[in-house]
C-alpha cells in the first residue's frame, strides 16, 4: 500500500488536533506516514501512532527554522520524491495552503485547497461561495496534494507502526530568503481553538466593546470565542478571533452570533454551521434569515441571563 | 523601482454567484469587478511610490482574465496605478490557480525588470490564497505574504504577518513576491481626478504568445485538478424568532440549547 505523507501542524512539539483529523482521513487513501519537522518529538511520535501513523519521518528543523514556508515545501517534495505517495495532505491553515501551493508546482502536481471531505478514491468535498456550493473534485495530475479545513473529521484512534525515520533533507539557499526576524507567540487564551472547537460564541459591533457577556456565555456552554470584523477593526479584540471571509471558517456545532448583523462576508466564514443562533436587537438582521433559533432582543440582558440559567441547571 | 501589483476580476459578491454547466465559475451572467482584496494590494503598491517620493517608482497593473477584465484594470488605474497590462486569451479560460500562476509569472518576465510582485492575500472567488506562493516558486524569489503591515527602506523589506499561533516579522530582500491582507490598511477610492486621468493611461491587452507562454499547458482541459461535480447547497431555512421581553428571551435560548443537547 502506497504511503499519503500527513505533514504534522505542532507548536514546539505539540501535536494540534487538526493533524488527527488528517491521520484518520489518510488511512481511506493509504498508510499514513506523518511528516514531523522540528525537534524532540517523542511525545508526538507516540500520539502519531495512536492516531494510525504507520511511519513518522523526523527532520530536523535546523535548516527550516527561521525561514517562511519555503524550506518545508522542499522538505515535502524530496519526501514525495523518495516515496512516491497516493496523496500528501496538509492541514488548511494560511502557512499550510502556502507550503501546498510551492509543492504543487515543485512536483507538478495538481492541489485542492479547502476540503472538508476525501473519499477512499480521492475525490474531495469543498464548500464554496460563502458557504452556498459544494464541490467535488479530483486532482488529475502527479501526486494528488489536498488541504483539508479543521474540523472535517472525528479522529479515530487506531495504533499504526509509528516507524521513526529520521530524513535528512537538503535546503536550498534560495528558500532561505524569506526570514523570520522576530516572532510573538499568542496567548492563549484558555478557551478552545476557534476553528476546533464544538461551539463557538461570537460578538460583533453590537457588544459596543464589551466582550463580557460573549465571553461569560462561551464559558457556561465551553466554547470558543469569535468576532466579527467590525469587532475586530475596532481595537475590541485580536485579528486572530475574526470569523469570516478574511478571518477563520468555523464549522462547529453551534454558532452563536450576538450583535453580528450578517454580512455576506461574516457568513462565508459560519454559513456551514451545524446549528446556528443569534442574539440581535434588530428583528430585521440578515443574520435571522440563517438561524434555527432566534432572539431579537438586547445581548446585554439576554447573554448574562442565559448564563446564569444555563450554570444553575449545571448545578 | 518596478510594481506590477497583481488584481483579479471577480463575480461581484453580493449577487448570486454560479457555476457554468462544466463546472467553471459563470463570469458572463455576474457583474464582475475588481476583487475587493486586491484594493489593498493596490493601495499598498500606491502607499509604496508616495513613501518614495523622488525614486522613479512605476506601478503596473496585471490581470489574467477575459476581455471585461480590463474594467479591473481601468479600476487600479483610476485609483494611481501607472499603467496596466490584462492577459486574455481563449486558452486560459478554465485555468485554476496553477495556470493562472503560469501566466501571471509569464507575464511579470515579460515585463522584466521587476522589483515587488504585490498580490492580494486571497481572490474573493477562488479564495485559494496560493497564487502568490505559487509565483514566488515559479519566479524562484522570496514570498513575504498575508502582510498586515509592510516596511521597506531600499530593497530591504520587512512585514508582520499575524499567522495562527503567532505574529511574525519576516524580512526579505527584493526582488520579491508580496501579499497585503484587508488589515494593511483601507484602500482609498479612485478620485474625480483619478479616474480622468486613468483614461490617458496605457492599458496593453496581450495574448499567450506575446508573453510566450505555451498555450497547451493551459485552460480546463490542461488543468491538473478536475471537478466533478457542484451543487447549490440548499438555502438555510429560518427556524423558530422569539422576542426577548421580561426575560423570557433567555429563558427560550437555553430551552433550545437544551433541546438540542449543548447543555
Ligand atoms: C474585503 C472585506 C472583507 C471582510 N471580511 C470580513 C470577515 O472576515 N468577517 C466579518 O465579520 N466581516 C468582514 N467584513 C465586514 C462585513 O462586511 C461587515 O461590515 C461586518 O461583518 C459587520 O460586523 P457586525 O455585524 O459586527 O456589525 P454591524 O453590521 O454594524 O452589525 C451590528 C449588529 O448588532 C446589532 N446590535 C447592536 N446593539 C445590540 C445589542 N445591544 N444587542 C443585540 N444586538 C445589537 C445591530 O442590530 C446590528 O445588527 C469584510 C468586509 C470587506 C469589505
Ligand atoms: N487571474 C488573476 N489575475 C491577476 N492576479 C491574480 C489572479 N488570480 C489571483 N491573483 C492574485 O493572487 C492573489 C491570491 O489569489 P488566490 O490564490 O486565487 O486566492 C489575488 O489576491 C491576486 O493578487
Amino acid at each position: 500500500m502506497s504511503e499519503v505523507l500527513v505533514l504534522v501542524d505542532h507548536v514546539d512539539g505539540a501535536v494540534r488536533k487538526p493533524t488527527l483529523e488528517l491521520l484518520t482521513l489518510a488511512k481511506r487513501l493509504g498508510a499514513p506516514a506523518a511528516v514531523f519537522i522540528g525537534a524532540s518529538p517523542d511525545d508526538a511520535v507516540a500520539q502519531l501512532k495512536k492516531y494510525g501513523a504507520e511511519k513518522v519521518y523526523v527532520v530536523d528543523d535546523a535548516e527550516t527554522k527561521g525561514y517562511l514556508v519555503a524550506p518545508k515545501a522542499e522538505v515535502l517534495a524530496q519526501l514525495v520524491e523518495k516515496t512516491s505517495p497516493a496523496a500528501v495532505l496538509v492541514v488548511s491553515t494560511a502557512e499550510g495552503k502556502e507550503i501546498a501551493g510551492r509543492l504543487a508546482i515543485k512536483t507538478g502536481s495538481g492541489l485542492i485547497t479547502d476540503a472538508v471531505e476525501i473519499d477512499d478514491d480521492g475525490t474531495t468535498t469543498q464548500s464554496v461561495f460563502a458557504g452556498s456550493y459544494t464541490v467535488k473534485a479530483k486532482v488529475t495530475t502527479g501526486t494528488p496534494i489536498i488541504t483539508v479545513k479543521p474540523n472535517s473529521a472525528t479522529p479515530q484512534e487506531g495504533e499504526g507502526k509509528g516507524e521513526v525515520e529520521q530524513f535528512a533533507a537538503t535546503i536550498s539557499d534560495s528558500a532561505k530568503k524569506a526570514k523570520i526576524v522576530a516572532s510573538q507567540p499568542r496567548k492563549s487564551s484558555g478557551r478552545p481553538e476557534l476553528t476546533e472547537a464544538a461551539i463557538v460564541v461570537s460578538g460583533g459591533r453590537g457588544t459596543g466593546g464589551d466582550f463580557e457577556p460573549i465571553e461569560g456565555f462561551a464559558d457556561s456552554l465551553g466554547a470558543a470565542v469569535g468576532a466579527s470584523r467590525a469587532a475586530v477593526d475596532s481595537g475590541w479584540i485580536p485579528h486572530a478571533f475574526q470569523i469570516g471571509q478574511t478571518g477563520k471558517t468555523v464549522s462547529p456545532q453551534l454558532y452563536v452570533a450576538n450583535g453580528i448583523s450578517g454580512a455576506i462576508q461574516h457568513r462565508a466564514g459560519m454559513q456551514t454551521s451545524k446549528t446556528i443562533v443569534a442574539v440581535n436587537k434588530d428583528d430585521e438582521a440578515p443574520i435571522f434569515e440563517l438561524v434555527d433559533f432566534g432572539v431579537v432582543g438586547d445581548l446585554k440582558t439576554v447573554l448574562p441571563a442565559a448564563t446564569e440559567e444555563i450554570t444553575k441547571r449545571k448545578g | 523601482m518596478n510594481i506590477v501589483v497583481c488584481v483579479k476580476y471577480v463575480p461581484d459578491a453580493t449577487a448570486d454567484r454560479t457555476f457554468e454547466s462544466d463546472h467553471t465559475v459563470d463570469r458572463q451572467g455576474v457583474p464582475g469587478l475588481l476583487s475587493e482584496l486586491d484594493e489593498y494590494a493596490v493601495e499598498q503598491a500606491l502607499q509604496l511610490k508616495e513613501k518614495r517620493e523622488g525614486e522613479d517608482v512605476e506601478i503596473t497593473a496585471l490581470c489574467v482574465g477575459p476581455a471585461s477584465a480590463e474594467e479591473a484594470v481601468r479600476k487600479a488605474l483610476q485609483m494611481g496605478a501607472d499603467k496596466g497590462v490584462l492577459v486574455a486569451d481563449d486558452a486560459i479560460a478554465g485555468s485554476d490557480a496553477v495556470g493562472t500562476s503560469a501566466v501571471l509569472a509569464g507575464a511579470v518576465q515579460h515585463i522584466g525588470g521587476v522589483d515587488v510582485i504585490m498580490c492580494g492575500m486571497a481572490s474573493t472567488d477562488g479564495a485559494m490564497s496560493v497564487v502568490p506562493a505559487m509565483l514566488a516558486e515559479r519566479l524562484d524569489l522570496p514570498q513575504v505574504t498575508l502582510a498586515s503591515k509592510v516596511e521597506s527602506q531600499g530593497d530591504q523589506f520587512r512585514i508582520q504577518r499575524d499567522g495562527d499561533t503567532s505574529t511574525e516579522v519576516i524580512g526579505a530582500t527584493a526582488p520579491l513576491v508580496l501579499s497585503v491582507t484587508d488589515q494593511s490598511g483601507e484602500a482609498r477610492y479612485p478620485s474625480f481626478k483619478g479616474i480622468m486621468a486613468a483614461k490617458k493611461k496605457p492599458l496593453e491587452t496581450w495574448s499567450l504568445s506575446d508573453i510566450g507562454v505555451d498555450a497547451g499547458d493551459l485552460g480546463l482541459s490542461a488543468a491538473w485538478s478536475e471537478v466533478a461535480d457542484t451543487e447549490a447547497r440548499p438555502p438555510r431555512s429560518q427556524g423558530e424568532i422569539v422576542t426577548d421581553e421580561d426575560g423570557s428571551g433567555a429563558e427560550a435560548l437555553v430551552g433550545f440549547l437544551a433541546s438540542k443537547k449543548f447543555i
